[in-house]
C-alpha cells in the first residue's frame, strides 16, 4: 500500500466546551476522493479548516507524505501543497481575478512591487484552460457570475501545485453543466495524482464522485466505506443515525 | 463556469471619449465638480478667488489635513475608523515644539537654530506618532477593542496629553528651518520650482511609455496613440500650469527688502521674486505619490484592500490581519506626526487648540474623495481632492462674505451630498 497522502490521527478540537471534532481519524491516498460527509454541525468543515490551517487543533497529529506536519495557519498548509476551495469562494470581491488568483503569493518585479501585468497573464493561461469564456479581466470579482467566481476560486487552488485539494460544497451553488464541469475538472486532478477531500451533502454526488466516504455525526467519526461496497441508504444511515453497516 | 460569454472588457461596442481615455469616471465627477466650484467662486468675487495668491494660499492651507486624509484612507479601506488623528497630531506638536525649546536646549545644549535641531524635533514626531498609531492598532487588532472605542478614547487622551505636555502654553518661536515646512516661509523659489515641474512631467511621460511598453509586452490591449498624447499633454499642462501660478505670486517688496537686509545686502533696484512651490506642497505630493504606490503597487496595500474587501478570505490567504491593522494604524500616526510639523510650522508655533476638529475634516475629506465606509474602496488622489474641495469651499465662502456658522452647515451638507451621490452613482454602475 502506499502512503498516504494525509493522515489525520486523533483530531479534536473545541469550542468552549462543545467537541466540533472528538478524536477523528481520516486518511488520503495519491489520486484519491474522500468524501466527508455529515449532518450541518456534525464537524466535517471544522476537521477540514485544521487541515487548511483555519483553526488551530486541540490536539491530534497531521501527517503529510508520512512525515509530521505542524500546521498553525493557513500560510503553512500552503508550504504543504495543500489548497482549499471554501464554499463561501473565500474571494475578495472589491479586487479583480488575478489579484485574488494571487492573494498572499503576489509575484513581484525586481524592485519588489506587485507585478499586475505578469499575474494578470498568468490567469489568462490558467483561465483559457479551465473556463475559456471567461473574459472579464479587469472587473471586479463582485461582477462576475457565480460561475466565474468558481473558476476563479478553483483556479487558485489549482494554479500552485497542489497536491492535497480541500473542496466544500464546490457545487453547492451551481446549475446543472457548471456541476458537471466541475466533476470533470475533479477526475482530471485524479489522473494527475492529486488527493481529494471533498466535503457533500448529496448522497448522489458523492457516489458518483469518491472512492471512500468518511462519515461524521456529532463530532465523532461514525466510519469509513468504500463508497462502492455500500448502498445509498446505507450512507444515509451513517450520516442519520451514526450506523456504522461494517459493524453488523 | 461555462456561462453565456460576456462582453470582454476590451472592446465593448459603444465606448465614449473618457472611456477610450481610461478616466476613472466618479475622480472626473470629482475634478469636473471643483472646477465647476473653483469658476463660481471666482465669478462671485470678481475674479479673486483664483489670483496666485489665493491658489498659493489655498494649497498650503489644505496641506495638513491632505497629509493625513491619504492615511486615513487606508484605515476606513480596512474598515476601521481614527478619530484620534487631530489629537495625536496636538501631541506631536507639543513633543516637537517641547524638544525644540526646552529638551534640547536644556539637556543637550543643542539651542534652536542649531543645524540638528529642527531634525531631531520632526524625527521625534514622526516616531511618536507612529508609535501611538502602532498602540492604537494594536489594540485594535491584537486585542479587538473596537477602532470607534480605541480612537475616541484615544481623542481624549491625546488631546489632553498635549495639553499636560505644555501646561496649555503656546510655544514658540519655533527654529527657522522647522518654520519652513509651513508654508509661506518655505518656497522653493521660481527655479526650482520650474525645475521640478519639468521632471515630474519627464517622470509623467516616461511611466505612461513603459506602462504601455508592459502592456504590449503580455498582448493586453492599450490605448490608442492620440489617447496617450492627449493624456501626457493634459497631464504635462495641469502640472506646468499649477508651477505657473504658484511662481506668478511674487513676494512683497518689503519682505524681499528684508531678505537681503538679513544677508547683509542691498536689495537691487526693480528686483521681483515669485514664491514658487511652498515645501509643504511639495510634501503633500511626496507622500500622495508614496502612498499611491503602496496602494497600488505593493503587497501591503493589495492585503488592505484585500481584507477591506473580505476580512476572513484574506485571513484564509494567510495575511496576517492583525499586524496589517498595526502597520494601517502605526502609517496614520506617522502620517499625524508629519501633518503636525506642517500645521505647527504653518502657526510658527505649537498652540494647545492645534488640530481641533481635525479628525472631522480628514474623515469628511476621505469620505467625499470616495472612500466608502463599509471598507475596500478608495483611492489617494480621491482623498486630497476631498480635502481640496472642503478647502476651497470654506476659504471660498469666507471670500465671498457668507456668515460663519452657514459656512458649517455648507460643508456638513456637501459631505452628506457627496456620499448620497456616490451611493447613487455606485448603484447605477454596477460597482461595489
Amino acid at each position: 500500500m502506499t502512503t498516504p497522502l494525509v493522515e489525520m490521527r486523533d483530531m479534536q478540537l473545541s469550542f468552549g466546551g462543545i467537541k466540533a471534532v472528538d478524536h477523528v481519524n481520516v486518511d488520503l491516498v495519491p489520486g484519491e476522493v474522500v468524501g466527508i460527509l455529515g449532518h450541518n454541525g456534525a464537524g466535517k468543515s471544522c476537521l477540514m479548516k485544521m487541515l487548511s490551517g483555519a483553526y488551530k487543533s486541540d490536539g491530534g497529529e497531521i501527517y503529510v507524505n508520512g512525515e509530521l506536519a505542524s500546521i498553525k495557519n493557513p500560510r503553512d498548509a500552503r508550504t504543504y501543497n495543500i489548497e482549499t476551495i471554501y464554499q463561501t469562494l473565500a474571494l475578495a470581491d472589491n479586487l479583480d481575478a488575478a489579484s485574488n488568483l494571487f492573494l498572499g503569493r503576489e509575484l513581484l518585479t525586481k524592485v519588489g512591487l506587485v507585478d499586475d501585468a505578469r499575474m494578470e497573464g498568468e490567469t489568462r493561461k490558467i483561465m483559457a484552460r479551465l473556463n475559456p469564456n471567461f473574459e472579464r479581466f479587469s472587473s471586479p470579482v463582485s461582477a462576475l457570475s457565480g460561475g466565474q467566481r468558481q473558476s476563479v476560486a478553483i483556479a487558485r487552488a489549482v494554479y500552485f501545485d497542489a497536491k492535497i485539494l480541500i473542496m466544500d460544497e464546490p457545487t453547492a451553488a451551481l446549475g446543472v453543466q457548471e456541476t458537471q464541469m466541475v466533476a470533470d475538472l475533479i477526475d482530471e486532478l485524479k489522473k494527475q495524482g492529486i488527493g481529494i477531500f471533498l466535503i457533500d451533502h448529496d448522497i448522489h454526488q458523492v457516489k458518483q464522485l469518491c472512492d471512500r466516504a468518511s462519515v461524521m455525526k456529532n463530532g465523532k467519526l461514525v466510519g469509513t466505506v468504500n463508497v462502492n461496497e455500500v448502498s445509498e441508504d446505507d450512507l444515509l444511515s451513517m450520516i442519520i443515525l451514526g450506523k456504522n453497516p461494517n459493524d453488523q | 463556469m461555462s456561462d453565456a460569454p460576456s462582453a470582454p472588457d476590451s472592446n465593448k461596442p459603444r465606448r465614449n471619449f473618457f472611456q477610450i481615455l481610461e478616466f476613472d469616471t466618479r475622480l472626473l465627477g470629482m475634478v469636473g465638480a471643483f472646477i465647476g466650484l473653483c469658476l463660481v467662486f471666482d465669478f462671485m468675487t470678481d475674479g479673486r478667488f483664483l489670483t496666485p495668491r489665493n491658489v498659493f494660499n489655498l494649497t498650503i492651507q489644505t496641506v495638513s489635513v491632505a497629509i493625513m486624509a491619504t492615511g486615513m484612507v487606508f484605515v476606513i479601506v480596512t474598515r476601521n475608523i481614527d478619530l484620534s488623528v487631530g489629537a495625536l497630531l496636538a501631541t506631536s506638536s507639543a513633543i516637537m515644539a517641547m524638544t525644540q525649546t526646552d529638551i534640547l536646549p536644556n539637556y543637550f545644549e543643542f539651542g534652536l537654530e542649531h543645524p540638528l535641531t529642527p531634525w531631531i524635533a520632526i524625527a521625534v514626531g514622526l516616531l511618536s506618532g507612529a508609535l501611538i498609531g502602532a498602540f492604537n492598532g494594536w489594540l485594535i487588532g491584537y486585542l479587538t477593542v473596537p477602532a470607534f472605542i480605541v480612537t475616541l478614547g484615544g481623542f481624549l487622551v491625546w488631546r489632553n496629553v498635549a495639553w499636560y505636555l505644555t501646561d496649555g502654553q503656546t510655544i514658540g518661536p519655533l527654529d527657522s528651518t522647522f518654520l519652513k515646512f509651513g508654508g509661506i516661509n518655505g518656497t522653493l523659489g521660481t527655479t526650482w520650482s520650474w525645475a521640478l515641474g519639468i521632471l515630474t512631467v519627464l517622470v509623467v511621460i516616461f511611466m505612461q511609455f513603459s506602462s504601455r511598453r508592459n502592456k504590449i509586452s503580455h498582448n493586453f490591449p492599450v490605448k490608442p496613440m492620440w489617447a496617450e498624447g492627449l493624456l501626457g499633454f493634459g497631464a504635462a499642462a495641469v502640472i506646468l500650469g499649477f508651477i505657473g501660478t504658484l511662481n506668478a505670486y511674487q513676494i512683497p517688496y518689503r519682505r524681499l527688502e528684508r531678505m537681503f537686509a538679513a544677508r547683509g545686502e542691498v536689495m537691487p533696484e526693480g528686483f521681483t521674486a515669485g514664491y514658487g512651490l511652498p515645501i509643504s506642497v511639495f510634501v503633500l505630493i511626496a507622500v500622495a505619490i508614496g502612498m499611491t504606490i503602496i496602494a497600488k503597487k505593493t503587497r501591503f496595500g493589495r492585503y488592505i484592500f484585500a481584507t477591506g474587501g473580505n476580512p476572513d478570505a484574506a485571513a484564509l490567504s494567510g495575511i496576517n490581519t492583525r499586524m496589517l491593522t498595526v502597520k494601517v494604524f502605526a502609517l496614520m500616526g506617522f502620517l499625524a506626526g508629519l501633518s503636525a510639523v506642517v500645521a505647527s510650522a504653518r502657526l510658527t508655533n505649537h498652540s494647545n487648540d492645534i488640530g481641533t476638529l481635525d479628525e472631522l475634516r480628514v474623515i469628511a475629506a476621505a469620505v467625499i474623495g470616495g472612500t466608502a465606509l463599509a471598507g475596500g474602496l478608495g483611492t489617494i488622489v480621491g482623498a486630497i481632492l476631498g480635502a481640496l474641495i472642503m478647502q476651497s469651499l470654506q476659504s471660498g465662502m469666507a471670500m465671498v462674505g457668507v456668515d460663519a456658522p452657514l459656512q458649517n452647515i455648507v460643508v456638513g451638507g456637501v459631505l452628506v451630498i457627496a456620499v448620497l451621490l456616490d451611493i447613487q452613482y455606485r448603484k447605477r454602475s454596477g460597482d461595489a
